[in-house]
């Protein structure tokens, strides 16, 4: 495997049919790394994430323009497939969701089984015992992997999604507020699991903790907006110790004191 | 030292006027009720047990409520008032259906059991050569047409309602395929409300079109026509179901570069199977019973037939209706023969109208067996979330 490159985000705009969310992003996102995304309920740093892996055309009306080079190439070429892009760029929702449908072990062999790929049963036993020693999950559940996934608790449930995610081997793993529904307990369990995730991922996440982005990332970004109905922006990209402690724009500061608004 | 908690507890404690009263209370306004109802029944000359149960049970609301009034205070009274009033709402829904129940089982499963020459003889044997009030003859023809019939319109209409149902939920997003959505939808409403004639006459004018025999009769022509009554059933309850399923399940599959077909068949169909079946059993209950469209377009028949694509087919509803006009029959011996075989049975003047009982109680049993079915679908396929 060739060395890992940076996502390149170039001028991207993002839309929600004849609505601009968040307006001409520029950052290179650092591979094998944590990188966060902060800032105000409704500021478009969700929104970006969703473009990063083109989750973000699966609502209706909406649309990326410009460029996010992922290894190199462009992921809005219009000769890419997105359901390529998402098998090497996985998802991590902030609600757990587990398929309902499903066992544990069917749930983490999903990405697999869904695209009715064929896998002989021990290379599967070892993805799903690897995937899930990976999600930290294993010691929880191996006495009871044909039991219904939803049956966990919420954190389980949440790495459970981490597992399903890492089964199909991506190269970068997208958080949506992973923890958000958590309690501090499984969150730290979360927390821990993104530390050991990303000797082998380049992970983004987005959070609204704001202790968790300084806890977790090596690097974070602060979206804002200008007000109601205007576009989000990128205000700042820095590494999250700078960030927390000296950032540059007025904003960022105001915004990591608390005293916004 | 006083706590706070025992001036907040105080006021919550009931008086002992206001606490509940046992229920053995309720039988006895309840036997209260119905004495007053007999004996106004009785004063009027009108005593019937119906008359005297419902007169009752509003006295006995009246009674109950007051006395309630009185001995537990305002609320539990109309606490009371209101239990009661629902449970007769609920009594009075159910009457019809049990008392339809009652009444085809005990005339239907009767003749069936009893049914001539042997018992079960009813579901075995046709109608042929069966003349005058012969108490022989079965539904095994009309059965087999019912079935037939129902099985076709559901192939026909089971894909069309469901990929209906699919692109409206899934594909009907934006732009022209918005536009195509909602003209469907309009459409599949304007469907919904055809009476079931009309269809019967839809079926029969479609064929007709492109027959040279203008009076052609097929199975399959009854099946077209029953579509016609299922597809929108169909379509809207596949349509409520697959929206149920969450946005979330799509996305996590679309998140591990799962394509949208396969994200559909697999994810979505899959959770959405148990609500599904229920929908699709509704719709097959729904014109399993009609009895118009299938007379025009598949008429009558005698025997046994299992060609949808050549001549008539006799049908359960159609066969009830038959056997009922037919009436009463008309026994100049005791005995009728049957010109085919030259078998010998008993004249009955009641046989008809047994029948169309049985017959009745025929058609309720496949409905009853295909809900069945349908449940332990449902309940084998639905998520499981037990720990």
């Amino acid at each position: 495997m060739a060395a890992p490159q940076p996502i390149n985000v170039e001028d991207l705009n993002i839309y929600y049919g004849d609505f601009m969310a968040v307006e001409g992003v520029d950052v290179q996102i650092r591979p094998r790394s944590v990188t966060a995304l902060i800032g105000p309920s409704g500021c478009g740093k969700s929104t970006f994430l969703r473009t990063l892996n083109r989750m973000h055309e699966v609502i209706p009306g909406a649309y990326a323009k410009g460029k996010v080079e992922i290894n190199g190439e462009d992921i809005y070429d219009p000769r890419v497939d997105p359901v390529n892009v998402r098998r090497r760029v996985g998802m991590v929702f902030q609600k757990a969701n587990p398929f309902p449908t499903m066992s544990i072990r069917d749930n983490v062999l999903a990405g697999v089984k869904l695209n009715n790929r064929r896998i002989s049963k021990k290379a599967a036993e070892e993805l799903l015992e690897r995937s899930l020693k990976g999600a930290n999950l294993w010691n929880e559940v191996k006495d009871r992997l044909d039991k219904p996934g939803m049956g966990l608790s919420g954190g389980q449930q949440q790495r459970l999604c981490i597992a399903r995610t890492i089964a199909v081997s991506p190269e970068v793993v997208l958080m949506d507020e992973p923890c958000s529904a958590l309690d501090p307990i499984s969150t730290l369990a979360i927390e821990d699991l993104i530390h050991e995730l990303k000797e082998e991922y380049t992970i983004v996440i987005v959070t609204h903790n704001m202790q968790q982005a300084s806890r977790v990332s090596d690097r974070t970004g602060f979206f804002n907006i200008a007000g109601t109905g205007q576009p989000g922006h990128l205000i700042e990209v820095d590494d999250t110790d700078t960030m927390f402690t000296n950032p540059t724009n007025k904003q960022t500061e105001d915004y990591i004191s608390g005293r916004f608004g | 030292m006083s706590s706070p908690t025992t001036v907040d507890i105080a006021p919550t404690m009931r008086s002992k006027e206001e606490r509940r009263l046992p229920w053995y209370h309720l039988v006895v306004t309840g036997l209260a009720g119905l004495l007053v109802a007999i004996a106004l029944l009785a004063i009027f000359d009108a005593l019937s047990i119906p008359g005297a149960i419902l007169l009752g049970f509003v006295f006995h609301l009246l009674f109950g409520y007051t006395y309630s009034r009185i001995r537990e205070g305002r609320r539990w009274a109309m606490e009371r008032l209101m239990t009661l009033v629902v449970i007769g709402a609920f009594a009075i829904a159910m009457f019809p259906l049990l008392s339809l129940l009652w009444e085809v089982v005990g005339r239907g499963l009767v003749r069936v059991v009893a049914a001539a020459p042997t018992p079960f003889a009813f579901w075995t044997t046709d109608m042929s050569g069966i003349i005058g009030g012969a108490d022989a003859g079965g539904v095994v023809h009309a059965t087999i047409g019912t079935l037939l019939i129902t099985l076709w319109a559901s192939i026909i209409s089971i894909p069309i309602g469901l990929f209906t149902a699919i692109f409206l939920v899934e594909y009907a997003d934006v732009g022209w395929r918005k536009v195509l959505g909602k003209g469907v939808t309009f459409l599949v409403d304007v469907m919904t409300g055809i009476p079931s004639i009309v269809a019967g006459l839809f079926g029969l004018a479609l064929f007709i079109a492109f027959m040279p025999d203008q009076s052609v009769r097929m199975g399959i022509m009854g099946a077209v026509a029953l579509s016609l009554l299922m597809i929108p059933t169909v379509v809207r309850s596949s349509e409520e179901m697959l929206r149920l399923v969450p946005m979330d399940l799509r996305e996590a599959a679309y998140a591990l570069g799962v394509p949208k077909w396969l994200t559909i068949v697999k994810v979505v169909l899959r959770t959405a199977i148990a609500g599904l079946t229920t929908g699709v059993t509704l719709a097959i209950a729904r014109v399993i019973g009609e009895t118009a469209p299938l007379l025009l377009t598949v008429g009558m028949v005698t025997s046994v037939n299992w060609n949808m694509f050549d001549g008539r087919m006799s049908t359960l509803p159609t066969f009830i209706n038959q056997q009922y006009r037919a009436g009463s029959a008309n026994c100049m011996s005791d005995t009728v023969t049957n010109p085919i075989n030259q078998e010998v049975y008993a004249c009955s003047i009641s046989t008809n109208i047994d029948r169309a009982w049985a017959a009745a109680f025929t058609l309720i049993v496949i409905v009853m067996v295909l809900n069945i079915v349908a449940r332990m679908v449902s309940h084998y396929f639905s998520p499981k979330l037990s720990r």
